[in-house]
């Protein structure tokens, strides 16, 4: 089902959302934060794209951007577009935008609790969206409701969906915010760190939910994680973030099996292993740079073991590697090579 | 490791209960039932030995690190610290105690005082304990601390904020070396690090160790973590030990369906095994530690259960396989990849 972004796509229907040079910055008393820096990704229908990235890298304000949730001031954007089915949403109207928010494109939050109003019961805020946006009645919109809540696997639909959000538990507000971002029938999901705050039964529970109800609608999904073992379970592609730039594009099985950037190298081989008590952890050496000051040339090469006087100076854009792979790196075609 | 195994363990844990009251009511309070966060947990560890706990949330993992720091009295139980009874302690010998056990804890955000600067927090403790560094001494002891965890000893004077969370978990650890203790109970000391980041603070836990011969209870919920840095790990079920063992023993030969349901379904980093590995999908959510289920606490969602898991509770005993486990059917079974 993955095609490719690209040539393919120019020809056949523009891509259901495509994120094309997105630039976004924060405008503090410190300074200018460059927080996105020309981030480009698309997402087909039936497609799981996995963004991937530490934090501050920048991913969740790319879903913000998407979603028309930043805060302005003090987030701006600066240049780029972001087209659903073709259609720049960057430019279009509060109304449209609105429009398109859960019926094109939807979003799960990593902090269920948070993200739902507890002064209100689970089924009114499933209800809302249906008869504000649907003009159905109460009495319609409390039987979706309880349609959605089943779909979701909460069993006791009915008794549930009078129920407020504390007298969930932690897997089950999750699944009910996974029914109302359903509600509206999206395109698109954005999940921006579905599980990072569960447990690891539960998070299977909520993957396979996910993987599943994506399958059957057809819908394109936008997983945002920093969990590399996540990533390789559900996602088709796979994009990774680094200090506000896309640095790796790739399938999932050639990323994981010949990293194409230094960071994504990196970023494997810190991680600890299930099937065996390793020695000394390889690390990635110093910090993540701050997006006040980010360095010149590649935002990577501080850290990088590879750097050369090129990486100093100057910004590596993208180097393809291959079908749909693409490469933030000067030295990507070495670096797939010596793996 | 071999040689200390044959000594007796610094500190060894029998039987430890705790039960938190579930109180109601405005003007006449009464307790409407417990909490039953540890539940008879019994464990020894050993000299440089770092024992693992894993479980998820609300086994009580957490709770037993305050229990072992003294933070709250256990309902019942014992616990030898060095051959002493340690609930008994009093007085100095009570103050001895807390120096040689310390905790790291999960959140560096919180943990540390914003209105205080590197320097007072990592010294902090010769305030309450001075005879471990005479005055005059201090601020060099600070530096050192701060050098041995890898941080500039010239950001003494900086606060916490201007640290990011990486530096900020290994100002809580500088503190917690201060007072040269014998045990460090970390309770999810890098959960909440990025993934390059938490294998730096995972490598210095592990080189503080073999420096300084300490004892970790390493508390955790990310199992690839515990198995890096333990060499025994318990896993944790409602306020019990489903199982315990060597961590070749709960890795490669779990014998606990929980162990199992666990471990299996950790996600694996490699796509190609995708679909063909075998998880284990546990149905439902983690029971109320207020009522627990009859007998095993993990029958209302084990695969095995039949009617003896109501009826009778499975001790933790070793059912012909090498290491303990607290289930009337363990049976060994790989899932690990």
């Amino acid at each position: 089902m993955t095609m490719s972004s690209g040539e393919a796509g120019l020809l056949s229907e523009p891509p259901l959302l495509e994120v094309d040079g997105l630039f976004v910055e924060f405008r503090t008393r410190d300074g200018v934060a460059r927080v996105l820096n020309g981030v480009s990704y698309t997402v087909d229908a039936g497609e799981t794209l996995a963004v991937l990235g530490e934090s501050g890298s920048g991913k969740s304000v790319t879903a913000q951007a998407i979603m028309g949730i930043l805060d302005v001031p003090p987030a701006v954007v600066t240049g780029g577009e972001i087209r659903y089915r073709g259609e720049n949403l960057l430019a279009a109207s509060e109304e449209r935008r609105t429009e398109v928010r859960a019926q094109g494109i939807a979003m799960i939050f990593q902090d269920a609790l948070s993200a739902l109003n507890p002064v209100f019961t689970v089924g009114f805020q499933i209800e809302e969206q249906l008869r504000v946006r649907l003009g159905m009645t109460r009495k319609e919109a409390r039987a979706r409701a309880v349609e959605l809540l089943d779909l979701v696997r909460i069993p006791h639909a009915t008794r549930r969906v009078r129920q407020y959000p504390h007298e969930f538990s932690g897997g089950m507000r999750q699944r009910a915010m996974i029914a109302m971002s359903l509600a509206l029938d999206p395109d698109v999901l954005i999940a921006d760190e579905p599980t990072t705050a569960l447990d690891v039964t539960v998070q299977a529970q909520i993957m396979d939910l996910l993987a599943e109800i994506q399958a059957e609608r057809r819908m394109g999904l936008i997983l945002i994680t920093h969990d590399l073992g996540v990533v390789a379970e559900v996602a088709d592609r796979i994009s990774v973030m680094y200090a506000g730039r896309i640095v790796e594009h790739a399938d999932a099985p050639s990323l994981y099996r010949r990293p194409g950037h230094p960071y994504t190298a990196a970023l494997m081989d810190s991680l600890p292993r299930l099937d065996l008590k390793g020695a000394e952890l390889n690390t990635i050496k110093g910090l993540p740079p701050s997006l006040l000051n980010i360095p010149p040339g590649c935002p990577f090469h501080p850290r990088c073991l590879m750097a050369q006087d090129l990486c100093r100076t100057d910004v590596p854009t993208g180097h393809r590697l291959g079908l749909g792979r693409t490469s933030a790196c000067h030295f990507a075609e070495e670096l797939v090579r010596s793996v | 490791m071999s040689e200390s195994l044959a000594t007796e363990p610094i500190l060894q844990v029998r039987d430890l209960v705790k039960h938190f009251p579930v109180r109601v009511g405005v003007l006449f309070k009464h307790t409407i039932g417990h909490v039953r966060a540890v539940d008879g947990v019994s464990f020894d560890l050993h000299r440089g030995e770092t024992l693992g706990v894993v479980g998820e949330s609300g086994c009580g993992k957490s709770t037993l690190a305050q229990v072992l720091m003294r933070l709250e009295p256990p309902t019942s139980g014992s616990a030898r610290f060095q051959g002493r009874d340690m609930f008994a302690m009093r007085g100095a010998e009570l103050r001895r105690l807390r120096r040689s056990i310390q905790i790291v804890l999960q959140d560096p955000y919180t943990s540390l005082n914003p209105r205080m600067t590197v320097g007072d927090i990592v010294g902090e403790p010769f305030e309450i304990h001075p005879e471990v560094a005479p005055k005059g001494s201090r601020s060099a002891k600070v530096r050192d601390l701060l050098d041995v965890v890898g941080l500039n000893p010239e950001h003494l004077n900086r606060y916490p904020h201007q640290f990011s969370g990486g530096q900020r978990q290994r100002i809580g650890i500088a503190r917690a070396l201060a007072l040269r203790p014998d045990v460090i109970i970390c309770d999810e000391p890098v959960s909440a690090l990025d993934v390059s980041i938490q294998a730096q603070v995972m490598n210095l836990l592990a080189e503080l160790q073999s420096d300084f011969g300490l004892s970790y209870v390493f508390i955790a919920h990310d199992l690839s973590v515990v198995r890096h840095l333990s060499d025994r790990v318990a896993v944790m079920y409602l306020g019990k030990i489903a199982e315990i063992g060597t961590e070749d023993e709960i890795y490669d030969h779990p014998t606990h369906p929980y162990t199992q349901a666990l471990l299996s379904a950790v996600p694996v980093a490699d796509p190609t095994v995708r679909g063909q590995r075998q998880v284990i999908r546990l149905e439902g959510d983690v029971p109320s530690p207020v009522d627990p289920p009859s007998g095993c606490r993990f029958r209302t969602r084990c695969w095995k259960a039949q009617e003896i898991c109501a009826e009778s509770e499975p001790e933790l005993a070793t059912r012909g396989a090498g290491h303990p486990s607290a289930c009337h059917f363990a049976e060994e079974r790989s899932v690990v990849p």
